[in-house]
């Protein structure tokens, strides 16, 4: 912003038209193909927004005004069926404006800059550049926007736009009785968050109980994986264990195997019908089966208990580095002081871990917060219950979600979910990734 | 004595639980080659074995055409691995060696972009396919995987933060310009780097169900393996396709497991990487 005061107060006459007419001083002063290319960008730019532009950008205000119906045709003397506005559509078209806008502002001010920066170029003797030498920079000091190019356009059209868009339905009430094209929706503010938040509601009874599940499926999940996982870090290493690569490929075998395969046949094996109840009932242990995903608690605990098996080999794979960083005096030290074993895992190896590890468990946990997979795949959130809106008893909050959306299309609802889970995400990762070293030392290697 | 018998203890241990990691693979393995059809038996070995299940998958293409789901799954990987990779190391050597105005700025967004739920935005990514007019293609699958890859450049930027910028600037004086050290040391010094990159990016579309299934909904043409497998399982089929579903899942496996045994090392190095330095 300060560029373009200055080049508004310093520039002269030919600088201060490049404002209204784009690549003017570019033109004026000998770069005629980047010029020509501003002025071209500007042409298509009020072409774009007389157009159609403006009028996608004003109709975010009510998101349409004409619902779906019988009009009556004064001409042919009866109804006649109006298609109406879709609101969703309409939002859609004024984002991507907006996105257009911001593009345009961005090319904008980059051609007020350019504009003083030739004229202060010409004013101090030198020759303006060629285009063939400025294409030539974008090789050499200008090379991060070439490469950062390709990728950032693919990050805004399919990651920022849609989350922007998705955010803003937050605050609409987008839901499964407001669906376009037959209906139409609008902004009602922070609405959704009060029924969501609030325990009145049947959506606020369901969303309170999936977030304490979800914390407290985050916190076991992520601390019973971690040690676990060390401890058979630590087992595998331990002195004089032979076929140490043996075992650590076993266990790796089943990170190797994709997860829905895993956790589809682990659904199949707990079903109430299913390989284990069947074998267990043969061999006369049970009489009836033992309801392992359908019954709440039970489901609770069994998914915990398959994801030790999911999530165990990760962190044994990645505690196993670190175990054999420790400096073994470490241990002889505490040896000849006359500690023991689990002392000596509790004062010396777990401390030393989990220095190292802390951001990894950061995103674990996050990571588990997120967790679709598991619990799709393995009860796909139920046992059901009438307590709740349209989740099971096992659904996380982002199972809720993905149901949301996908089965009842209660758009609405399902963004607010995802705005908490991104305010949960950043809170946790915020309060703790910053303070970890990879962040505060990035220049250390260099 | 006394610590031959610790160890022993440890053997024990590690058997029992070397045999529950193993066992639900070689069931998977088991059932893919057992001869009776159905879900379950209430038996643990196979009466039968066959290879009926694997020629099956292939030969019939009447309700599951398993071969053009498996090409559709090829495509896609290859396409959106070579992206990724090209949008992985752009970024992360941009991120990592060059300096610039918005630099720390832009890492920062794509800390805060990599907080939302992923398939929050994904009926908005599909509207967005739509308004392109590319929903239900192959195309729409392969530029959503990819397009998302340059947030991920953390792991790679690690990476190239370890390579000594001595070598770059020597290049420097020599008169390179900064394009000419990306291409001529950077890239061929980043290998393992690129190595991984392109084996998980390959990996993503053969297990991912969430974006795949939203995005090609009911075109069972364009189907990825990961959605066919599952809709073998749904009821009316789960009991005849049970075996051939566990074929299915042994030959997407085979590949990938391959694959994560063999690049595990930078899997590792990916995530202590940039701790363990600090």
């Amino acid at each position: 912003m300060g560029n373009i005061t200055t080049a508004l107060k310093k520039g002269d006459i030919i600088t201060r038209v490049s404002f209204l007419i784009m690549g003017f001083g570019n033109l004026v002063r000998g770069q005629v193909v980047k010029g020509i290319l501003y002025l071209a960008v500007e042409a298509v730019a009020i072409f774009y927004f007389l157009t159609s532009g403006f009028a996608s950008i004003s109709a975010l205000r009510h998101l349409g005004t004409n619902e779906q119906g019988w009009v009556f045709d004064e001409e042919k003397g009866i109804d006649v069926l109006s298609t109406g506005d879709n609101s969703m559509l309409i939002l859609l078209y004024g984002v991507l404006s907006l996105f257009i806008l911001v593009a345009f502002i961005f090319i904008w001010s980059a051609n007020v800059k350019d504009a003083y920066h030739v004229q202060n170029t010409v004013k101090f003797g030198k020759r303006p550049k060629t285009f063939r030498e400025e294409i030539k920079e974008y090789t050499d000091s200008k090379l991060h926007q070439t490469l950062l190019f390709l990728p950032t356009l693919g990050i805004i059209s399919f990651t920022v736009l849609p989350l922007v868009f998705m955010v803003l339905i937050a605050f609409t009430n987008f839901d499964r009785s407001h669906q376009p094209p037959g209906k139409l929706f609008t902004w009602i503010g922070l609405e959704n968050f009060k029924t969501m938040l609030s325990s009145g509601s049947v959506i606020g009874k369901t969303f309170w109980p999936v977030l304490g599940w979800t914390f407290v499926w985050a916190i076991f999940a992520t601390v019973f994986n971690y040690v676990l996982g060390m401890i058979l870090a630590i087992l595998i290493n331990k002195k004089g264990i032979k076929y140490k690569p043996f075992f650590r490929t076993i266990f790796i075998m089943s990170i190797a195997l994709p997860q829905f395969v895993s956790l589809l046949v682990m659904r199949n094996i707990l079903d109430d019908d299913g390989a284990l109840n069947v074998l267990l009932r043969e061999a006369g242990i049970i009489e009836n089966y033992i309801p392992f995903l359908t019954n709440g608690t039970m489901a609770k605990i069994t998914i915990l208990v398959v994801n030790l098996w999911i999530g165990i080999p990760y962190s044994m794979l990645i505690t196993t580095g670190i175990l054999m960083n420790i400096p073994a005096d470490l241990y002889e030290s505490a040896r000849i002081d006359g500690a023991s074993a689990i002392t000596q895992f509790f004062r010396i190896t777990l401390p030393y871990v989990l220095f190292v590890t802390a951001p990894y468990l950061i995103t674990q946990f996050i990571g588990n917060i997120n967790n679709f997979n598991i619990i799709y795949f393995l009860t796909k959130g139920g046992p059901a219950t009438l307590d709740y809106y349209q989740a099971g008893k096992t659904d996380l909050l982002v199972t809720w979600l993905y149901k949301l959306t996908v089965n009842t299309k209660d758009y609405s609802y399902a963004s607010t979910i995802g705005i908490l889970v991104f305010v949960i995400s950043a809170v946790v990762s915020l309060l703790t990734y910053r303070r970890t070293s990879s962040y505060k030392n990035e220049e250390a290697f260099s | 004595m006394r610590k031959s018998r610790g160890n022993a203890i440890v053997y024990i241990i590690l058997s029992v639980l070397g045999i529950i990691w193993v066992l639900p693979i070689l069931w998977v393995i088991m059932t893919s080659f057992r001869q009776e059809a159905g879900s379950f038996t209430p038996y643990f070995f196979p009466k039968g074995f066959t290879f009926q299940n694997y020629i099956n998958l292939f030969a019939e293409n009447t309700t599951f055409n398993f071969s053009r789901w498996f090409s559709n799954t090829l495509i896609v990987s290859v396409f959106s691995c070579v992206l990724s990779t090209f949008y992985v190391l752009s970024v992360s050597y941009t991120m990592s060696r060059l300096r610039f105005r918005m630099r720390k700025k832009m890492m920062n967004i794509a800390l805060v972009l990599g907080m939302f739920p992923g398939f929050m935005s994904m009926i908005a990514v599909y509207y967005v396919l739509k308004l392109f007019g590319i929903s239900q293609s192959l195309l729409a699958l392969i530029l959503v995987y990819s397009s998302g890859a340059g947030l991920g450049f953390y792991v790679a930027k690690g990476f190239f933060d370890t390579i000594p910028k001595s070598l770059d600037e020597a290049a420097m004086l020599d008169g390179a310009s900064k394009g000419m050290i990306f291409r001529r040391i950077t890239l061929p010094m980043s290998k393992p780097i690129a190595i991984y990159t392109v084996v998980t990016s390959f990996m993503a579309p053969w297990v991912d169900y969430i974006f795949a299934s939203v995005i090609m909904g009911d075109s069972y043409e364009n189907y990825t393996v990961a959605l066919g497998l599952f809709s073998m399982l749904e009821k009316e089929f789960i009991h005849s396709y049970y075996t051939r579903f566990a074929a299915g899942a042994v030959i997407v496996s085979i590949p990938i497991a391959i694959l994560f045994v063999l690049t595990q090392r930078f899997y590792v190095q990916g995530i202590t990487g940039g701790s363990v330095k600090g």
